[in-house]
């Protein structure tokens, strides 16, 4: 079995992470939300302000976000490794979740799973394997950064990746003929005016 | 106060305490990894399960408050199953290592499973595998044994004030650690092994040392600073092996300091074995005779004047007593036990002990540090302030040096000129103390051991009586001494006497050879260069300063070697025990000088131990009562006049090495080194 490290040390040295001034001011409202005091409560909020800037967490960040909140920064590494969310390693600008979990094996997330393998490059896209997003109706499922891609195929995964290395942004959700969770082909029931 | 019933048993019970509280309580045993009495609540390892009557499932109890009319079963099958099925939990991924495990015979984890513990495995995976960790150069980590308890992070965070341990990961890649990989930077690592319930981290500096059934146990009392706390010297033979706290509440509960523990190898260094007496300006070694004899020619027909005497800072009472004696004896009034200079000069006791106690910091409800950084001062009573301040409602300032002392300190300025201010109400802190009910003056001797040290004492004076800091129901005037000897020796006058020279009087007159004979009892923290062409009897354990200048060396014991009477900085009496032999010829030092006096002619009336402490007796009525502790007596102390401008500064310089027995130690070297990479670092 592999060894355990929390700390990963196979990443890239980063020396200095200061927010950017309008994420400095959504950081400020951020902790503007708790009692004085208690801003410390703000951490994950704010360790995702920093992980959307940089793209993933370097130690530096998490000691930036540590030193505006005035907490510990064992605190702070704490949360960050306990969350799969936040990445402590450098990721590609595009991160692949793809569940695997029983329903969206069964509805094929193997072969939609090979398809975001053949793509990972580690700098346009990076591969997660993970546990149910919660999206069974749709299954399978793959989050694409902050967006769900449902009612995967092979054919169908290799065309959203296709899309998104040409710089657009394919439109989220169902990528069958399907509102949201309703029929495939339109309304089954209630189709009286 | 609610009843219930433990174990058919009827029991009233304190309200807001826990089931496990009330079953110990009630003579019930509850087997428990990460409850502890003096760290928060953690609820975490589930070994402490019982069953309550009404619940669904079994309760931990750590976590758990006692309520009206439970009822309580704590050996029924229930509770059995329960606790088996959580001990194989926790030994799935522990190893099977007790052979080569320092905690092996002394392990939490070892005795509960002999009770709990399923006879096999049936568990096939792969035990995960966790990289050790870099702690510093006391605390050696196995985090393959680590059961999560998390006691070492409550302890870091809450007891030593440095939140730098943490638990990373969750699930099976849970670990502890400091994420950051650098050494602790608290006085008190040592006793993240004592509270580590297995053997994942264990003492470096003992690491294949011994086994715990090995050792002889003494309990004992320690000297490294003024605080007295209790321990344990566990011994094999004549080595100490290794140095414990002893459990008082009312000095250092359970907590001792990385010096306290670990610089027991510096007994094993640079030790006096034997007398030696300077010849032709090179110390030969002598017998006690040719020494006796050697120092019998330089007294001989000496006016009693050109004598003297400085005791040091780790002497027993009873060796003070018997050369004050002595120098009675030979007529000299020059004897000193304040080797850095303090302007205390043992009037009224209660202007030279920690009045209160340091029971008496948890109701201090506002406290103002004088001169004093007590974390390196006393890393232990450090901890109580800490405590102190995380019970909340305590204001807090310092007059002194700008230290990080684990808890904020509002740092009122750097020196006299702002105590002054204080005193004269000109700052808002005087209106916060004079609003407490319970203040707290705590003044180091960063303020007294310089040259206007009895003006800045009658500063504090004055405060504490503006205050109204000294009243029948609360004496809040504390003296923080850093040595273990200096209570005890101003208890026995151990100052000079009408017309006498203290240590700067003595140096002085060695330069003017007004000075001839200096008798050192242990004393190396003086300037010996300034001891001129003074004929220097040392009398100690340890080849230091002392030694080095010495024409006749006399062989003596280290605490551990004797029993000794020491009187901790808030006066209390306490009695260490001899837990090993002195080395060759060395012996008890108030043996040494009585059998001196013999030579000299001025035989002391004492030939036992019994008579020496009822001589102690006899100075002062306080040696009478051990291990009590009661505010000293008031009065006028101190010498109005002017202050000058120089800030206060900690007389600790560097908290490992500070006595001879530290600065022989290789772990305190490797500790000094330690601190200064991280401060390095930062």
């Amino acid at each position: 079995m592999a060894m355990i490290t929390a700390d990963p040390k196979d990443v890239p040295h980063v020396g200095q992470f200061v927010f950017t001034p309008e994420n400095l001011a959504k950081v400020r409202e951020l902790m503007s939300h708790y009692p004085a005091g208690r801003q410390a409560s703000a951490v994950i909020a704010v360790l995702d302000l920093a992980q959307r800037q940089q793209g993933w967490l370097p130690r530096v960040a998490m000691d930036e976000v540590a030193k505006l909140l005035d907490m510990a920064p064992i605190r702070v590494y704490e949360i960050a490794t306990f969350y799969t969310m936040f990445q402590l390693k450098p990721r590609g600008k595009y991160l692949l979740q793809v569940c695997t979990t029983t329903p969206c094996w069964l509805r094929g997330s193997e072969a939609v799973m090979k398809a975001c393998q053949h793509a990972a490059d580690g700098e346009t896209f990076s591969v997660q394997e993970v546990e149910c997003l919660g999206g069974c109706v749709n299954a399978p499922v793959v989050q694409i950064n902050d967006d769900f891609y449902e009612d995967l195929d092979e054919t169908s995964m290799a065309k959203v990746l296709d899309a998104f290395r040409r710089g657009e942004t394919p439109k989220p959700g169902p990528q069958v003929d399907r509102q949201t969770s309703a029929p495939i082909g339109g309304a089954t029931t209630l189709r009286s005016e | 106060m609610p009843k219930m019933k433990i174990d058919g048993v009827e029991i009233e019970v304190p309200a807001g305490i826990t089931v496990l509280q009330a079953c110990e309580l009630a003579g019930v045993e509850i087997p428990r990894f990460c409850y502890h009495e003096r760290l928060s609540i953690a609820g975490n390892c589930r070994m402490c399960l019982v069953e309550q009557e009404k619940a669904p499932k079994p309760i931990a109890s750590c976590a758990m408050p006692v309520m009206e009319n439970m009822v309580i079963h704590t050996n029924t099958p229930m509770v059995q199953k329960a606790r088996n099925g959580v001990m194989e939990f926790l030994l799935i991924n522990h190893p099977l290592d007790c052979p080569i495990c320092d905690q092996g015979g002394e392990c939490d984890l070892q005795d509960q499973a002999m009770a709990y513990g399923f006879d096999r495995s049936r568990y096939h995976e792969n035990k995960r595998a966790v990289p050790d960790k870099e702690l510093g150069p006391l605390v050696k980590t196995s985090m393959n044994r680590c059961i999560h308890c998390t006691r070492c992070i409550r302890f870091a965070t809450e007891v030593a004030g440095v939140e730098e341990l943490g638990a990373t990961g969750r699930g099976e890649s849970m670990e502890v650690t400091t994420y950051v990989e650098h050494a602790l930077s608290t006085e008190l690592s040592g006793n993240l092994v004592d509270l580590c319930p297995v053997g994942a981290l264990t003492s470096k500096p003992y690491a294949f040392e011994a086994r715990s059934w090995e050792l002889s146990k003494t309990e004992s009392i320690d000297v490294m600073d003024g605080l007295g706390a209790n321990i344990r010297v566990d011994t094999r033979g004549a080595q100490v092996m290794r140095v414990l706290p002893r459990l008082n509440d009312d000095v250092n509960e359970e907590w001792i300091s990385d010096k306290t523990r670990h610089a027991l190898d510096g007994l094993r260094h640079q030790r006096l074995d034997r007398p030696y007496v300077r010849r032709a300006g090179k110390l030969v070694e002598a017998t006690w005779d040719q020494a006796f004899g050697a120092i019998e020619a330089k007294l001989k027909g000496l006016d009693g004047a050109k004598i003297a005497a400085i005791s040091g800072d780790q002497c027993d009472a009873e060796a003070m007593v018997a050369l004050k004696d002595l120098m009675t004896a030979l007529g000299s009034p020059n004897i000193d036990c304040r080797q850095d200079g303090a302007k205390l000069d043992g009037g009224p006791r209660g202007s030279y002990i920690f009045n209160p106690g340091v029971r008496g910091i948890d109701s201090a409800d506002a406290v103002l540090l004088i001169g004093t950084n007590p974390r390196w001062e006393s890393p232990v009573l450090n901890a109580r302030l800490r405590k102190r301040y995380l019970a909340g409602h305590c204001a807090m300032a310092s007059v002194g040096p700008a230290v990080d002392f684990t808890y904020p300190v509002e740092r009122l300025g750097a020196g006299p000129a702002t105590l002054r201010d204080l005193v004269d109400g000109k700052l808002g802190f005087f209106e916060k103390l004079k609003a407490a009910k319970h203040p707290l003056i705590i003044i180091g001797m960063g303020a007294l051991a310089r040259e206007d040290g009895a003006a800045v004492l009658a500063l504090a004076r004055d405060l504490a009586e503006k205050l109204d800091a000294v009243r029948a129901d609360w004496s809040g005037f504390a003296i923080l001494h850093t040595t273990a000897a200096r209570v005890g020796g101003l208890d026995l006058g151990l100052v000079p006497a009408e017309g006498g020279r203290d240590v700067a009087g003595i140096l002085a007159g060695c330069e003017k050879r007004e000075i001839e004979v200096v008798y050192l009892l242990a004393a190396d923290e003086i300037d010996t260069k300034r001891l001129g062409k003074a004929f220097v009897i040392y009398q100690g354990h340890h080849g230091d300063a002392g030694a080095h200048r010495a024409d006749v060396i006399l062989p003596g014991a280290a605490y551990t070697e004797k029993p000794g009477t020491y009187v901790n900085t808030e006066g209390r009496v306490q009695l260490g025990q001899r837990a090993a032999y002195p080395p060759g010829d060395a012996r008890e030092d108030w043996a040494v000088l009585r059998a001196l006096s013999e030579r000299l002619g001025k035989t002391l009336p004492y030939d036992s131990l019994n008579e020496v402490r009822a001589r102690l007796v006899t100075v002062n009525r306080n040696f009478a009562a051990i291990d009590q502790q009661a505010a000293g007596s008031w009065g006028m102390f101190g010498k109005a006049g002017t202050v000058s401008d120089a800030p206060f500064v900690s007389p600790i310089a560097n908290f490992y090495m500070t006595c001879p027995i530290s600065r022989a130690s290789k772990t305190m070297a490797e500790c000094m080194a330690s601190r200064a990479q991280l401060m390095a670092a930062e």
